[in-house]
């Protein structure tokens, strides 16, 4: 008989992370959402816009990318929601429930899945970036740096889809409430526009947003220029949504389960 | 003593303030099939929740394999099988990943674990869909997936929910060979319908529950003979025959039969009756086109002891696409 250890545990996470990577198989609108979108968004802001808001498509391009990295990042993370939800609604999350696996294993099986597509992503989004011309200023440790710190703020953020995945009534609804309300979070920020370039009152908000601060950090990690503060700010984040969000979404899910 | 497999004590569960199950003791022995019968809301799945340690009895106990479903959950995890409405399987997966995964969620090697689902999926004759996504299957192919997903692990004791709803007759009926075909082997098996017929073709003792409440339960034949006697139905070939006929049952039987259209019936206690009635019907040059004398069905025993209608036949449970 299966564990409920950490090592049986772990196991059970990576069987059911590869159930989550099989799926997008079946589902390739999903991975159209990881790719067409971000990819869209990349070429239509620098091409169209790019001259418009900086002068010229390269010099968008440079500053657009580790923003629009970030960005596409947090759309991902909806669908750990959207999966859970579908788990819930459909009964396979019962169907899990009811084998002798670790009780943790299902949740952290689609967090990880998430953080596999949340790497496809990137790598995607900065392959394209790097074929239209950006060249990073710093040594491969600011890549790697960025690459780490946008995951670590992935998870941090998937709690929050978690919660929404548990308490939506289907799975439409989490995409819905997703991308609703990821939209301002993530346009009422510096990814597309300079913050200086807004009203005063709206500059205060920008900086305030988590995904301003994510973003500048990785500007400064891939181009050089500040990081270490943002850094710092992104990870207390980090820990705070976690703090928050993480026993609420366990006790939510606790609840619905009841 | 052969030891229970499924013993529930006075289980009950609470939502808000509505009493889903109020009660339910159970006991099923080791290779027994017990069939949960009632309408929708009676509380049949969520005495099967609480069995499957799915969900936590807010009173009441329950040992599942000689273990605690509360203190010993894990324990009965690796004991049982749940198939059913609320266990399904994956529709994104083919059906051969779909065994696969659970192989593997239960510790079995790589290899094994390919093998077990091979077998499987030849055994409930899914092999030549194994690599389709489950998302194209029928009804009845996603049923046999999810009844083979629950038997991946080898199970003793089998939780079936409502297995057949919303399947057509001919797809139920393979579904009920499958099953039987567990039980030949010894497993023990809780299942919850509402249809008469499945309980009554598949088990050998019968709960009727309502309203969270046990109203009535012993073996399919016994719970009819509690409820009614047998019946006798005659249509006689002609119909200017029908006011003869019933004089000669009413003087038989002593009490007057009821009409329904062109055909008579009459509670038939005295098993004499009949060979009497086709004697007496001879002499009278009357032949009846139909005669026949039947056992109280399932659904008369329902109606009795409820007071409604079982669920109709066609009124599913669930969507199936």
């Amino acid at each position: 008989m299966s564990g409920t250890g950490l090592i049986d545990g772990l196991r059970q996470t990576g069987s059911l992370a590869w159930r989550a990577i099989v799926q997008l198989k079946r589902n390739p609108w999903e991975l159209g959402d990881y790719s067409f979108q971000p990819v869209l968004f990349l070429l239509l802001f620098v091409y169209i816009f790019g001259g418009a808001i900086a002068g010229s498509t390269d010099a968008y391009l440079t500053f657009m990318l580790p923003g629009i990295v970030v960005m596409n990042m947090m759309f991902v993370t909806v669908y750990v929601g959207h999966g859970l939800n579908t788990d819930l609604t459909s009964g396979y999350f019962d169907r899990l429930r009811a084998l002798p696996v670790a009780r943790w294993a299902p949740l952290a099986g689609r967090i990880t899945a998430d953080l596999v597509k949340q790497g496809w992503s990137i790598v995607l989004l900065l392959g394209l970036g790097w074929l239209m011309g950006f060249r990073m200023d710093n040594p491969i440790w600011g890549l790697a740096g960025m690459v780490v710190l946008v995951l670590i703020f992935a998870l941090a953020f998937s709690w929050v889809s978690v919660l929404v995945g548990v308490v939506a009534r289907d799975p439409e609804h989490v995409q819905l409430f997703g991308f609703t309300a990821l939209f301002p979070i993530t346009f009422v920020s510096n990814v597309f526009v300079p913050v200086e370039t807004v009203p005063d009152w709206l500059q205060g908000v920008i900086m305030a947003n988590p995904v301003s601060v994510l973003t500048d950090a990785c500007r400064g990690l891939l181009l050089g220029g500040p990081w270490l503060g943002s850094a710092l700010i992104t990870l207390v984040w980090a820990a705070a949504i976690t703090a928050v969000f993480a026993p609420l979404s366990v006790w939510a899910l606790k609840r619905r389960l009841k | 003593m052969v030891e229970s497999a499924i013993v529930a004590t006075g289980l009950v569960k609470q939502f808000g303030s509505t009493r889903a199950v109020d009660g339910v003791s159970l006991n099923v022995a080791q290779g027994q099939v017990l069939g949960l019968l009632g309408p929708n809301g009676a509380g049949k799945t969520t005495t099967v929740r609480m069995l499957a340690t799915l969900t936590v009895p807010d009173s009441g106990t329950a040992r599942v394999g000689g273990f605690d479903i509360v203190d010993q959950a894990h324990q009965v995890r690796g004991l049982i099988g749940l198939t059913g409405q609320f266990a399904s399987v994956d529709n994104r997966l083919t059906g051969f990943e779909n065994l696969l995964l659970i192989a593997r969620l239960l510790g079995q090697p790589r290899k094994e674990s390919r093998e077990i689902a091979r077998t499987l999926l030849e055994r409930f004759e899914l092999a030549d869909a194994a690599d389709r996504p489950v998302q194209g299957y029928s009804g009845g192919m996603r049923r046999r997936l999810d009844l083979a997903a629950s038997l991946v692990g080898n199970p003793r004791i089998l939780f079936l929910d409502e297995p057949t709803t919303g399947l057509d007759p001919r797809a139920r009926r393979q579904l009920w060979e499958m099953i039987g075909e567990r039980v030949a082997e010894g497993t023990t098996v809780l299942l919850t319908t509402q249809y008469l017929e499945e309980a009554d073709a598949l088990a050998d003792d019968i709960m009727v529950i309502d309203h969270g409440r046990v109203i009535a339960s012993g073996s399919p034949e016994a719970l009819k003979r509690q409820i009614g006697t047998r019946t006798l139905e005659i249509r006689p070939a002609s119909p200017d025959a029908l006011a003869a006929t019933a004089a000669i049952i009413t003087e038989l039987a002593g009490v007057a039969p009821e009409q329904q259209g062109g055909r008579l019936s009459v509670p038939a206690g005295d098993s004499a009756l009949l060979p009497a009635l086709v004697r007496r019907l001879d002499e009278h040059g009357i032949s009846p086109a139909e005669l026949q004398l039947r056992s109280a069905s399932l659904d008369e025993v329902f109606l009795a002891l409820t007071g409604q209608a079982p669920a109709a036949e066609d009124e599913s449970g669930e969507d199936e696409g």
